[in-house]
């Protein structure tokens, strides 16, 4: 185990993907000479090489569609969003291309490719640059859709993401780059994608959360004990293709549940969560499900708004007393 | 570096390749001409875009190429999928929607896929196939590899932003990619003129310092002689070119627009139906003494033959399972 910072965690497991397979190859704005808009590709134009770390142009749908291409002739590539609010450009290319070619061609042409890159709530950078993106993408089928919370996880589940033979939508997020965590240095370490993961057991409430929301789900857990409510924290990790299960018997054994979500609630992922527990674990409930979610609202710019757009520690402390009956 | 015209070499034409354009001309239009009817019968649905009158231009492009060599098209792309090679029962059982398709009935007429001969699928979003087209060049690169890659779209894609952005990419690292723009004149309903602020579509390649050329889209020797030409260089020397082969469409947009006659006159379908590539190129083929009616006569029927035969093929073809439903969305 070492002890590193979530985009160093990331940028391990690139090199050691790299370094693994020589089709593995790295594709984005800003990759190479610069570093990294957000350093996650730090120091791999100067091991790799311009072959395999590759600068582009500022055209979303064109070098997403140049990956596409790329996997169906056997190529494996990593193709960087600068930031995940730029996808939206090449939406046609992962929704229409990426997600689809592999059923299209009647197993002809799968789609071994990661789109990874920062989303959802930043600091202040208001309405564009500031959003959870996930929801674009958990829609189709044919996509699979990681958000990692740890180092750890984003090491493991990068390396998975990239052994893929699918389309795999991997959004980190840019207020966690700084995190640190232990990460298991062994290259052999992967995180099968599709396992949720219990990162604080409980008894009495099951809370599922990702990203930002869960590393404030624990701040309100330890609070919570305090008050004598034992809360149980599940981390989805994958949301496409999603482990219900691991929420479902969560549930069965503290028969309540509170979703949390950073984006707008409406059709959002708590939406589908707290959907996939009435119907699977609806008689083993003890309170009707609780989401807490982002508001219905772009995001603000200004400091005191932008507090409000998110779920803050009281809203997630109060529907857990609420579906806890305190 | 782009130039409007150059001057055709006199190709040589002996009686093989002659036989080869021609049966591979016809069999295209005659395997659209059954689809016609197939349709009219209910045997296919959904969208069918007839390629009909555009037949020298896949030929043509093809007849230069390797057989490892890829090519990629858009949703009219029945005629390159089979210059390509691949096998007219398993096209039609496709356009049937039958398991015995080239993608087990799940793609249909727009969705054409062969990974037996390279074929790298017809595509339905304007434009979307051009950066698949750079990456497929961007491939043979990274592997070290001298193929090349074929690229037929419309005009109607060049006023997408995907066009502007694939043309400056393959440009920009000399890419092995031809791009076809298969010029009939008409986005759908759209004429060229109402869509585009320079109708000449091979000018584009100035603007990124490519090779650009105009030929003429119904003569199957000057594409054979131009998309020769850019398959070398993109062979030899991965440089990319832009083709604007200008040619026709004798039908509608697709069989919801049979006749096509509501954005164009029916003098000028007319008038361009004399430039009908097929009869034009066997017209000069008997004149020269490279085929004889008797050729002409077999060629005939041996595509009537195959086409019968792939109809015959599809009808017997059994529907997908119904857990086809679920199988491919993934790939394990």
């Amino acid at each position: 185990m070492a002890i590193m910072t979530y985009r160093e965690a990331l940028n391990l497991a690139l090199r050691e993907e790299m370094d693994r397979d020589p089709r593995v190859f790295v594709m984005g704005e800003e990759v190479g000479l610069y570093d990294g808009a957000y350093k996650v590709t730090q120091g791999l134009l100067k091991a790799y090489g311009d072959k395999r770390i590759i600068d582009t142009p500022i055209c979303e749908s064109g070098f997403t569609g140049v990956g596409v291409g790329a996997a169906m002739l056997g190529l494996r590539p990593v193709i960087e969003m600068m930031t995940f609010n730029f996808s939206i450009l090449a939406l046609d290319q992962i929704v229409n291309s990426a997600a689809k070619m592999c059923y299209m061609s009647g197993g002809q042409y799968p789609i071994p490719l990661v789109v990874r890159g920062p989303g959802g709530p930043a600091a202040q950078l208001a309405a564009q640059h500031s959003q959870s993106m996930e929801t674009y993408f958990y829609h189709v089928p044919g996509l699979k859709v990681v958000r990692p919370t740890t180092p750890a996880d984003a090491k493991g589940l990068l390396k998975s993401a990239i052994r893929d033979d699918n389309p795999v939508i991997f959004i980190e997020a840019e207020t966690l780059y700084a995190v640190k965590g232990e990460v298991p240095d062994d290259p052999d370490f992967t995180i099968p994608l599709g396992k949720a993961i219990i990162r604080r057991e409980g008894t009495d409430v099951t809370v599922v959360a990702y990203m930002g929301m869960m590393y404030r789900a624990m701040e309100v857990a330890e609070e919570l004990a305090k008050e004598g409510i034992s809360c149980e924290l599940v981390d989805p990790r994958t949301l496409r293709p999603m482990d219900t299960d691991t929420i479902v018997s969560s549930v069965r054994k503290t028969h309540r549940a509170v979703v949390l979500e950073a984006g707008a609630g409406f059709a959002g992922m708590g939406s589908e969560i707290a959907s996939e527990i009435t119907e699977e674990a609806f008689d083993d409930l003890d309170a009707p499900v609780e989401r807490v979610t982002g508001e219905n609202a772009p995001m603000p710019y200004a400091k005191n708004l932008e507090l409000l757009k998110t779920p803050s520690k009281a809203k997630i402390a109060d529907a857990i007393r609420k579906v806890c009956y305190r | 570096m782009a130039q409007a015209k150059t001057i055709v070499l006199a190709p040589r034409l002996d009686g093989e390749l002659a036989r080869r354009l021609l049966s591979q001309m016809a069999l295209i239009r005659r395997f659209e001409e059954k689809a016609a009817e197939m349709y009219a019968l209910g045997k296919i649905g959904g969208f069918l875009h007839l390629y009909i009158g555009q037949e020298a231009v896949a030929v043509g492009a093809t007849s230069t190429t390797r057989p490892d060599d890829y090519a990629v098209s858009s949703y009219r792309e029945h005629g390159h999928c089979l210059a390509k090679g691949s096998d007219p029962k398993k096209v039609m059982a496709e356009l049937f929607g039958r398991s015995g398709g080239l993608s087990k009935g799940k793609g249909g007429s727009m969705h054409l896929f062969d990974k037996s001969v390279n074929f790298l699928g017809g595509h339905g979003i304007v434009g979307a196939h051009l950066p698949l087209a750079a990456g497929a060049g961007f491939a043979i690169k990274y592997q070290g590899g001298d193929q090349v890659v074929l690229c037929y779209f419309g005009d109607g894609a060049v006023p997408e932003g995907e066009f502007h952005e694939s043309m400056n990419l393959m440009a920009l690292w000399k890419l092995p990619v031809i791009f076809i723009c298969e010029n009939n004149r008409y986005a759908m309903g759209t004429a060229i003129h109402r869509a585009l602020a320079q109708t000449e579509v091979w000018r584009f390649a100035e603007t990124y310092g490519m090779h650009g050329e105009a030929v003429d889209g119904m003569d199957v020797l000057a594409v054979r002689d131009c998309v020769g030409r850019a398959v070398e260089r993109a062979r030899k020397d991965k440089a990319p070119t832009l083709i604007e082969a200008r040619t026709y469409r004798f039908r509608g947009h697709s069989m919801r627009d049979p006749a096509g006659s509501v954005y164009r006159t029916k003098e000028e379908v007319e008038r361009e139906k004399q430039r009908d590539p097929i009869a034009i190129f066997v017209e000069r083929c008997l004149k020269d003494g490279v085929l004889a009616d008797a050729d002409v006569k077999a060629v005939e029927k041996d595509v009537n033959d195959l086409v019968d035969e792939a109809v015959a093929f599809a009808e017997s073809s059994p529907e997908p399972a119904p857990e086809e439903l679920f199988t491919d969305v993934y790939k394990d």
